[in-house]
């Protein structure tokens, strides 16, 4: 499940500086997603997020993903 | 259930400090609501809690107000503040405290015992 994540994340984010996905529990369905990318550049961290949950809609809708910690930074 | 998006709506306009979690403050249920009501606590921040378990349309509602997918969120005079790896955050560079009092005044402190507002 982290490979699909991962995948979605690197489509929205193609230049990111830093991308992982873990999964905290082993259980397939509580994840901490670290990514560093130019885009966050100037952004609230409020806006930050949004753009780490858009690229997540669909396995955020469908449950796949119970429980999100997401932490990012700017590449700047 | 347009009253209960109202409602909603009402609680994070007039509420100073809105946290919206699983469970109560008491007893949260979900490891996330507990870190943002903690982080909260550490800034003295005079938490309203709003429990979303009782009824899945408040989380529903909820999301579709904030535009924000996940539980727990924090809002503080009618703004979203975030998750709680956001309150998290801020709290730990002290940007929450800050946020606080230029939003609530210097006083903030004392201004108001942590509460529990049903919800419908």
């Amino acid at each position: 499940m982290t490979e699909r994540l991962e995948s979605l994340l690197r489509d929205a984010f193609p230049d990111a500086e830093e991308l992982s996905v873990a999964d905290r529990t082993g259980g397939g369905d509580h994840f901490q997603v670290t990514l560093a990318s130019r885009r966050f550049d100037g952004l609230s961290l409020v806006d930050q997020h949004r753009l780490v949950y858009d690229a997540l809609a669909a396995p955020l809708a469908d449950g796949t993903i119970h429980e999100l910690r997401i932490k990012t930074r700017g590449a700047g | 259930m347009s009253d209960l998006k109202e409602q909603i709506e009402q609680i994070i306009a007039t509420e100073d400090v809105a946290l919206f979690m699983k469970g109560t403050p008491q007893f949260a249920m979900c490891g996330n609501s507990q870190r943002a009501l903690e982080a909260l606590r550490r800034a003295g921040a005079p938490v309203t809690a709003v429990d979303i378990l009782p009824d899945p349309q408040i989380r529903q509602e909820l999301s579709a107000v904030s535009g924000w997918p996940t539980i727990p969120q924090v809002f503080v005079r009618g703004e979203l503040v975030g998750g709680a790896d956001i309150v998290e955050e801020l709290a730990q560079s002290g940007e929450l405290e800050q946020m606080l009092e230029q939003k609530l005044g210097s006083e903030y402190r004392g201004a108001g015992e942590e509460r529990v507002v049903p919800v419908p």
